[in-house]
């Protein structure tokens, strides 16, 4: 069962392969140029992985979420139930599964938010009045230094838990860091010589940033969305451990590992499957996001 | 001088804007907080009554003045729920969250600080690149399931220490105390000397790249003697800035492991507050925990200048 959820051994084998190809003289020139950091592959494996899994317990899981089935309960692996079954009988694994496509959700979600509010505060604070930068630009760093728990603990207690309040809380916490990121980013694309050379040659401001500004900048943001995203799914997991996520039935790995705590002693795959779950997920993401950065930023290249 | 006069004003802003934030999010609470604490099934003039004791039938910049000067003077008001003083209620549980997290700090920085080293000094070896890995594994952990997995293990099947709780008698028992506080105290310091040591290995390899270590080689100096001498206090800098935020990672730490550990700290008491609505609470601990994150950071911001003078310098230039 543990191998269903651990990819690491075949995705880590394949890397090996283009791994060993620039050491080969003559020929593997242009592809040694191409080839891909080992960080994005097995990044892009395991989220790639955790993706599809959640997005086949949309159409299907081997039980549903309420079957209690034959009720055996606090079972542990087996051939009909592969993750056991928790302490009313239901597949942990189908469990298991709609978690991914809820983690997901949550990171794409927060993802979104913070994406287009910190690049909107962020282009607004780098291109504009100097007095516009400093007042976006403290209240910025206020978010930075507020922790993200903290703002998911007022927004629940005013909006009550649910899924969208950890997304909200999540989303406008990480905006903060985008908004930082882009207004830096912004700033010195627009001090550039040829963005002075294309507004002399009659681009307007909305030409300069889409044509100058945002391809310079849209790496580094990519980046930071996928650490984002990383940190989304370790905080949606704290918050529905804690009991502030999304309530029942949504499955959130953070309230399966809760709910297995006090059974574990008998049934101790509920309380170590969601967590390996949670580590393969922000694992993939946090890798995925240093292969991006390997991959386009050449000052990096190197053994950092 | 004037920069660390400067450093504290920019502080005084934050936390006064900090406080108008929790304080505003809290008022947008559907309902208001007579509706919270009464609940279903009120008469009006009940709710009349309660809202011009609470205060609450003032306008909003009213009630933000009168709330901020009563917690100037300490009084944090009177929880909803349990009828206590807030302040009271936040000192009871101190004796348990601060040296939950401060040896959860300290026990991390001991750990992290050598290993972040010697992960950067010997970045090619098996002991560089195994560090490396771990803590890229490390930061990917999230803090609760350390602290489930190791109560499975060492709590419930080995049986060498308590799954949870703290002696009703508190420290009066200081063995028991401190057996209940040490896998707490072991699981934060694990979930931060991922992050840190990641920190102080980069710190430690950007000084390993500069001119200055390579002469103090060429010189004859050892590679372990060059480093302490002239690589050690440039490593610092930007380690200090983390030492400051991962004090408060290990307080909100803290507040999230307690709930895995039951202990009846100040993490139990937000959570509690939080689920039961318990406003004056929740505002107290909410901001009184990024008061200590926003004093941490400028803490942090003076301690980098008194190491690095060129951060002094480069002010006056400026």
């Amino acid at each position: 069962m543990t191998g269903e959820l651990t990819t690491t051994t075949p995705v880590a084998r394949g890397v090996e392969a283009p791994a060993a190809a620039p050491g080969r003289p003559g020929g593997a020139r242009s592809r040694g140029a191409r080839r891909l950091p080992p960080s994005l592959v097995v990044g892009a494996a395991l989220v790639g992985f955790v993706a599809l899994v959640g997005l086949v317990s949309l159409f299907w899981t081997p039980y549903a979420l309420d079957d209690t089935g034959t009720g055996e309960r606090l079972a542990g692996p087996s051939a009909a139930h592969w993750g056991g079954t928790d302490r009313l009988g239901r597949d942990l694994l189908s469990q298991l599964m709609t978690g991914a496509g809820n983690a997901l959700i949550v990171a794409a979600a927060s993802m979104l938010v913070a994406g287009v509010l910190g690049v909107a505060v962020g282009v607004l604070a780098g291109a504009t009045r100097r007095w516009v930068d400093v007042t976006l630009l403290s209240g910025v760093d206020l978010l930075i230094a507020f922790p993200t728990l903290l703002l998911a603990m007022l927004i629940v207690t005013v909006r009550g838990a649910s899924l969208s309040s950890a997304i909200w809380a999540i989303g406008i916490s990480g905006s903060a860091v985008i908004a930082r990121v882009t207004r830096v980013n912004v700033a010195r694309v627009l001090r550039e010589d040829y963005v002075t050379a294309a507004h002399a040659s009659g681009t307007g401001w909305w030409g300069t940033v889409l044509r100058h500004v945002v391809p310079n900048v849209w790496p580094t943001l990519l980046v930071q969305l996928m650490l984002l995203g990383g940190g989304a799914v370790l905080a949606e997991a704290s918050l529905s451990y804690l009991g502030l996520g999304a309530p029942p039935p949504n499955a959130s790995w953070g309230r399966l590992l809760q709910e297995a705590q006090s059974t574990m002693l008998v049934q101790p795959w509920g309380a170590i499957l969601p967590g390996v779950a949670i580590v393969v997920a922000v694992l993939g993401l946090n890798l995925l996001g240093d292969g991006i950065r390997e991959r386009t930023d050449p000052n990096l290249r190197g053994d950092r | 001088m004037r920069a660390a006069l400067l450093r504290i004003g920019a502080l005084l802003i934050s936390l006064v804007l900090a406080s108008v934030v929790v304080f505003v999010v809290l008022r947008l609470l559907p309902g208001d907080a007579a509706g919270a604490t009464l609940g279903v099934g009120t008469t009006t003039d009940q709710l009349d009554q309660l809202r011009s004791e609470l205060g609450t039938d003032q306008p909003v910049v009213t009630q933000y003045v009168q709330w901020l000067g009563q917690v100037v003077r300490g009084d944090l008001g009177t929880s909803f729920v349990s009828r206590l003083p807030v302040a009271d209620l936040i000192t009871q549980k101190l004796p348990i969250t601060v040296p939950l997290s401060l040896s959860a700090f300290v026990l991390a920085v001991l750990v992290s600080v050598p290993l972040g080293v010697i992960a950067a000094v010997h970045r090619r070896g098996p002991v560089g690149v195994a560090v490396s890995a771990v803590s890229q594994l490390g930061v990917a952990v999230p803090v609760f399931w350390v602290g489930v997995l190791l109560v499975l293990v060492l709590a419930l099947q080995a049986r060498w220490l308590p799954a949870g709780g703290f002696p009703r008698t508190g420290w009066d028992d200081p063995a028991a105390a401190v057996r209940s506080l040490v896998l707490p105290v072991v699981t934060v310091a694990i979930a931060m000397s991922a992050v840190m040591v990641r920190y102080v290995r980069s710190a430690t390899l950007d000084v390993l790249d500069q001119d200055y270590l390579r002469t103090a080689r060429s010189l004859g100096y050892g590679r372990w003697h060059a480093l302490a001498r002239h690589g050690l206090r440039n490593a610092a800098v930007p380690v200090v800035s983390i030492l400051g935020i991962e004090l408060a990672t290990s307080l909100l730490g803290a507040v999230v492991i307690e709930n895995v550990f039951a202990l009846p700290g100040l993490g139990t008491l937000l959570l509690d507050s939080v689920t039961s609505r318990d406003l004056p609470v929740v505002q107290a601990l909410v901001l009184g925990l990024t008061a200590v994150v926003l004093i941490m950071n400028a803490l942090v911001d003076l301690g980098q200048r008194a190491i690095d003078p060129r951060l002094r310098t480069a002010e006056v230039a400026a």
